[in-house]
């Protein structure tokens, strides 16, 4: 009798997570066996193949290959970074200075950008910045500049739209990580002597690390992963690794060299990400859970 | 010790000189003007929203005065915030650092004075060891009970040797018996630091038993500044003598003065004798207050003393509460509610629910004030 309500329960619990297990093991686990098995072979003639590493040595032996993917890593790196920079006091302003409906509408603020595809919100940037755009003209008119300067294609634009895409979801984690700071922490830290300065560094950044660290992963994985920003602002000289990917599957049919740069790309998130958790000191089950 | 006495009061270490706040067209503080000598330990007591909070929060720094001026150790505090302020404060959630072990948390304000970490270190475990938690430094804050926190919290702040340690109900979060073991410890401690302590609280008994002074407050204002002796023998206005330990009210008017002495009548007809305190007139509302412990309590009224006004009264209740029983009267033509302290004697253990029983007190122990409506309550 027991033993078949526990049979019971457990075959419950099994179709409860069913549909989750089946979306990792078809959308995620299945695509990502078979391009590991794509990127370990070669193509000898039509439909011909041999197992190589060659798609691997190509990487390494190409050096258009590899500064692109170490550019696309330094820039997502400076794009988290500048991300955390702007979201934090607009968290802090969202989560401890505004007060019941002024912080809901503020969230709502932050919200509505995404309410907009992000093809058009990008778009919306080159209608700003383009040479003939919005901001050249008010330049001139103001006599900042003779003549309207192309602000699209530099670096500099590329990281205002990464952040501007990444920003909600760097603020969704720093605010549930600051709300849950008890004010009377910083009051008391402020008794004791403590300037604004050392409540931040000692009180208020140790708390909200888990918050921190999660927002800083997401961001950085959106970053790195994104395709339409930097391949609409960052223009032909500033190519991103996923742009190289999409060469080779689309353009060159190269699905070999395709799904090699993939597995690179998502070592080297890996990497970073396990590298960012050591340094920060954060356990990665933690973050988790915390945001 | 009358000298020493005499100068502490002329150098007080907290002194308001008509401090004022407002809320929003409400008045949380109204025109507070008191001292507190050096090395005394002074409650605030009052309800919940009588201001005693804000008026803490203005001392600590927190929120400015909307006029008036606070001074602490002779300077002013205008325009000083609270991180250099020589005030500290025990927060009622104790606000401990969860990040921080309890080493840490009691060298924070050291840290924060640039102390090397060494000296930091000593001086916290010196603390700690004064406060009975002796090897608790490397401990995390979680792993302390109740009492615990309470003297980590304590000592985080007396380690930086404040003028004015304010504590904001710090008893609130504990269980009945712990509150009643910290209580004691609370005046000892003081006692061994000599610091000056501001406490705050709702509940009397921690007030009555711990301070040196009491201000009673009410609506913004102090209704009655002195000792735990002074409130509780001696109130000085209606509200002092209703909020500070039990007391049976019996409002009505005053029938007749005779000397010191009134005679009240209720609504209902009841008529007792009281002493007058305050400007009690013929004719006027006025509330009688009769503590517990005053009446005393007879089978009939043949075991009373003969020169004394006797009543008599159904037992309605009996509240049997160790030391501190009692039976609840209802006063027998007029049916109003009155409650007396049983002796200790035993006399009365076999009293029934339904007796009537008779009852006296000296009306020279009953206070008798004009009515709150009557007569403005204001006191220093």
């Amino acid at each position: 009798m027991q033993d078949s309500t526990r049979w019971q329960a457990r075959l419950v619990l099994m179709l409860l997570l069913a549909p989750a297990l089946l979306w990792l093991l078809g959308l995620i686990i299945l695509p990502h066996v078979d391009l590991a098995v794509i990127s370990l072979r070669e193509r000898a003639g039509p439909q011909e193949y041999t197992r190589s590493l060659a798609q691997y040595r190509t990487f390494f032996e190409e050096p258009l290959y590899w500064h692109v993917f170490l550019r696309t890593a330094v820039m997502s790196v400076v794009a988290t970074a500048l991300t955390l920079l702007v979201a934090f006091p607009v968290a802090w302003v969202i989560a401890k200075v505004a007060r019941g409906r002024a912080s809901a509408l503020l969230f709502l603020v932050c919200l509505i950008p995404f309410w907009v595809s992000e093809t058009v919100r990008t778009l919306g940037w080159m209608i700003l910045l383009r040479e003939s755009g919005v901001l050249p003209a008010l330049l001139v008119r103001l006599g900042v500049t003779p003549e309207p300067v192309e602000l699209l294609y530099h670096d500099a634009t590329l990281l205002v739209g990464l952040v501007y895409t990444s920003m909600l979801f760097m603020i969704v984690p720093l605010v549930s990580a600051l709300e849950s700071l008890d004010d009377a922490l910083i009051e008391a830290a402020y008794d004791l002597g403590a300037s604004g300065f050392s409540i931040l560094r000692t009180i208020v950044i140790p708390h909200a690390a888990p918050g921190i660290t999660a927002g800083c992963i997401v961001v950085f994985m959106l970053t790195l992963g994104n395709y339409l920003t930097p391949v609409l602002l960052g223009g032909k000289n500033s190519q991103w690794f996923t742009e190289t990917i999409y060469t080779q599957f689309i353009t060159r049919f190269n699905w070999e060299q395709g799904a090699a740069f993939g597995f690179l790309l998502l070592i080297l998130s890996t990497a970073i990400v396990w590298t960012g958790l050591k340094l920060a000191g954060q356990r990665f089950g933690e973050v988790m859970q915390r945001s | 010790m009358m000298d020493a006495a005499k100068d502490a009061a002329s150098n007080p270490d907290l002194r308001a000189a008509a401090v004022v706040k407002d809320f929003a067209g409400h008045r949380a503080v109204d025109a507070l003007s008191f001292d507190v000598a050096r090395g005394s330990f002074f409650s605030i007591l009052g309800p919940s929203g009588c201001g005693k909070t804000t008026l803490l929060r203005m001392i600590a720094g927190f929120i400015a005065p909307d006029s008036g001026d606070i001074e602490i150790g002779g300077r002013s505090m205008r325009d000083v915030p609270p991180n250099r302020r020589p005030v500290n404060m025990v927060f009622q959630q104790l606000a401990l650092f969860p990040m921080m072990s309890v080493g840490d948390n009691v060298a924070f304000g050291l840290a924060r004075r640039g102390l090397p970490g060494a000296e930091r270190r000593r001086r916290a475990e010196a603390m700690l060891e004064r406060v009975g938690l002796a090897g608790a430094a490397g401990k995390r804050v979680d792993q302390l009970s109740g009492g615990q926190r309470q003297r980590v919290a304590i000592a985080r702040s007396l380690v930086l040797e404040p003028t004015l340690l304010l504590l904001d109900e710090p008893l609130g979060a504990l269980d009945l018996k712990l509150r009643e073991h910290m209580k004691i410890e609370l005046k000892q401690l003081q006692a061994a630091f000599g610091t000056t302590f501001v406490y705050i609280t709702h509940d009397q008994s921690e007030a009555l038993v711990l301070s040196d002074r009491v201000a009673v407050m009410n609506h913004g204002r102090f209704e009655q500044v002195g000792s735990p002796q002074d409130l509780y023998y001696r109130p000085g206005t209606p509200f002092v003598a209703g909020f500070v330990g039990a007391n049976n009210r019996i409002a009505g008017r005053a029938k007749r003065l005779d000397g010191e002495l009134v005679e009240v009548v209720t609504e209902a007809g009841w008529r007792i004798h009281a002493a007058r305190s305050g400007a009690v007139a013929a004719g006027a509302a006025v509330e009688a207050f009769v503590r517990p412990e005053v009446a005393v309590l007879a089978r009939s009224r043949e075991a009373l003393p003969a020169n004394q006004p006797c009543h008599e009264g159904r037992v309605e209740s009996l509240l049997f509460d160790g030391a501190n029983s009692a039976v609840l009267l209802a006063e027998a033509q007029t049916q109003h509610e009155f409650r007396i302290a049983l002796p200790q004697t035993g006399q009365f253990a076999d009293l029934k629910v339904g007796e009537t029983v008779a009852f006296t007190f000296l009306p020279e122990r009953a206070t008798c004030f004009p009515a709150r409506d009557a007569a403005p309550v204001a006191k220093d």
